[in-house]
């Protein structure tokens, strides 16, 4: 028997995009420029996060007609966001042939309590989250795939660190959680038995796991995967530098060889100016999407 | 027996999973002399585009393409078998190994949600649940190439001497059949080449 739209085939798609760089483009120009650098997939959205933060404002799905034109333009794997429970919106964009859609924090919610039942589409969807029991209700509702909020269009890569550390952190208390123990805990984060029992066999989230949120440089991308990232998400990081074409190759480049020092040594050389970006701390609490 | 796998991007931890299930030394090759010692390598799923560029970047083209000449073992899934094929039919902008004698289309059954999983019927192997993500197929064969599964009239699975490739992927599962085909019918014929 054939089917399509199965949990398997979902997070198989995240599977394949393993060890590769996912970038922010707003247009087809851009778009050609991250596959030509070495991108396994490409976010298209109207403004990259950083200008999100400038402008302020309500912060909704891109254009339909700027997807398609992205979409015709590159062969590898075209993502698009929607808003947090925002789930027509989600509809629109699996009607375009969007391969993946991230529910995203970066665009403003729609929902004041609920996220998308993801279960009910056939697109895979990737959801942030600061730590495992985010990951895991995300997972609940349908998810195939995760990553980290991080703080994105900051170019600060600290929040993305917590949220991994975060995660791997307690993680690890789930593997050596006795059952009765796990109960308990599984109350606390409000997730179920059954997926913190994958964690504890697993000793990971049972799903793809990519950073994502502040990462600009190949050295930060290099270091969320030592610290166990199985890919990476960049956005404003490539398109506001100096030299997005170099950069992101670098960053390609970097994401293969994250545990080999000398190359990345070479991969790093003569970049031009990274995005100037912002200090986490230097913004106010309500100024964060990463609480969204 | 060492095999190695292709580690530049992709699901190569699957497919070195489904090795050590074999009691194969797997290991993850991100530079030509990774290669040393290993009796094949594997090819696995990511994206095609990725995968060229950093193929060239490491070095590792010239060196896949030198030790396959000698009868190095190969397998591709997926981006692996797109990466061997002698020609993309619909894209110009990817050069192939051009290690086997067939020519592939790109994401030729559509795009994420026309991804699929179905049960299928290998040679020698007999049943097979494959799984199917924006999946290549192979447009045309050369006459040195046997047909080793199809699925709907498509070749999906494909032999040329020391070369194998497949549309489907058949480490997500953890079945090891296809593996274990691959460790003993093609990577024991062929001794480790020196690196050169």
């Amino acid at each position: 028997m054939t089917e399509k739209g199965t949990f398997t085939v979902k997070s198989g798609l995240a599977e394949m995009l393993k060890g590769g760089v996912i970038m922010d483009v707003t247009d087809a120009e851009q778009a050609k420029i991250a596959e030509e650098a070495g991108a396994v997939s490409v976010m298209a959205l109207e403004r990259v996060p950083a200008d999100i933060r400038a402008d302020g404002g309500v912060a909704r799905m891109s254009d339909p007609s700027m997807i398609k034109k992205i979409i015709d333009t590159v062969s590898i794997p075209v993502m698009a966001k929607a808003r947090i429970g925002h789930f027509v919106e989600a509809q629109i964009i699996e009607a375009l042939g969007v391969d993946y859609i991230d529910e995203s924090e970066v665009l403003t919610p729609a929902d004041p309590w609920h996220h998308i039942d993801k279960w009910q589409f056939k697109t895979p969807f990737v959801c942030g989250a600061r730590n495992l029991g985010e990951a895991c209700r995300r997972m609940q509702e349908g998810a195939a795939m995760i990553r980290t909020k991080g703080e994105a269009g900051t170019g600060d890569v600290i929040e993305a660190v917590r949220h991994m550390r975060i995660i791997n952190k307690e993680v690890r208390q789930v593997q050596a959680m006795p059952e009765d123990e796990l109960f308990n805990y599984a109350k606390d984060i409000q997730v179920s038995m059954d997926v913190l029992r994958l964690v504890r066999e697993q000793g990971r989230l049972p799903v793809v796991n990519f950073a994502a949120g502040g990462l600009a440089s190949p050295a930060d991308a290099a270091l969320m995967m030592q610290l166990g990232c199985d890919g990476v998400f960049v956005g404003s990081g490539i398109f506001k530098s100096s030299n997005p074409e170099q950069r992101a190759k670098a960053i390609v480049q970097a994401v293969t060889y994250f545990d080999n020092p000398k190359k990345l040594a070479e991969i790093s050389e003569g970049l031009g100016e990274p995005m100037s970006g912002i200090a986490v701390h230097s913004l106010a609490e309500e100024e964060l999407l990463q609480t969204r | 027996m060492k095999i190695g796998v292709l580690g530049l991007q992709g699901d190569f931890r699957e497919h070195i999973q489904v090795l050590k299930k074999l009691d194969v030394d797997a290991v993850d090759v991100r530079l030509p002399e990774d290669l040393e010692g290993t009796s094949g390598l594997v090819i696995p799923g990511g994206e095609s585009t990725t995968l060229r560029k950093l193929l060239r970047f490491s070095e590792l083209d010239q060196e896949i393409i030198a030790r396959a000449k000698q009868g190095f073992a190969l397998f591709g899934t997926c981006a692996g078998m797109i990466l061997l094929s002698n020609q993309i039919k619909n894209d110009d902008k990817t050069d192939p190994l051009q290690l086997i004698d067939i020519t592939v289309s790109r994401n030729a059954y559509g795009r994420q949600i026309d991804s699929f999983e179905t049960s299928i019927k290998i040679k020698d192997i007999g049943d097979f649940h494959a799984i199917f993500i924006r999946a290549p197929q192979i447009v045309s064969l050369g006459e040195c190439v046997e047909a080793l599964s199809k699925h709907n009239g498509v070749t999906i699975l494909a032999r040329q001497n020391n070369i194998m490739v497949g549309s489907f992927h058949p480490e997500i599962n953890g079945d090891v059949r296809l593996h274990q085909y691959f460790v003993e019918k093609m990577c024991i014929q062929s001794q480790p080449v020196a690196t050169g």
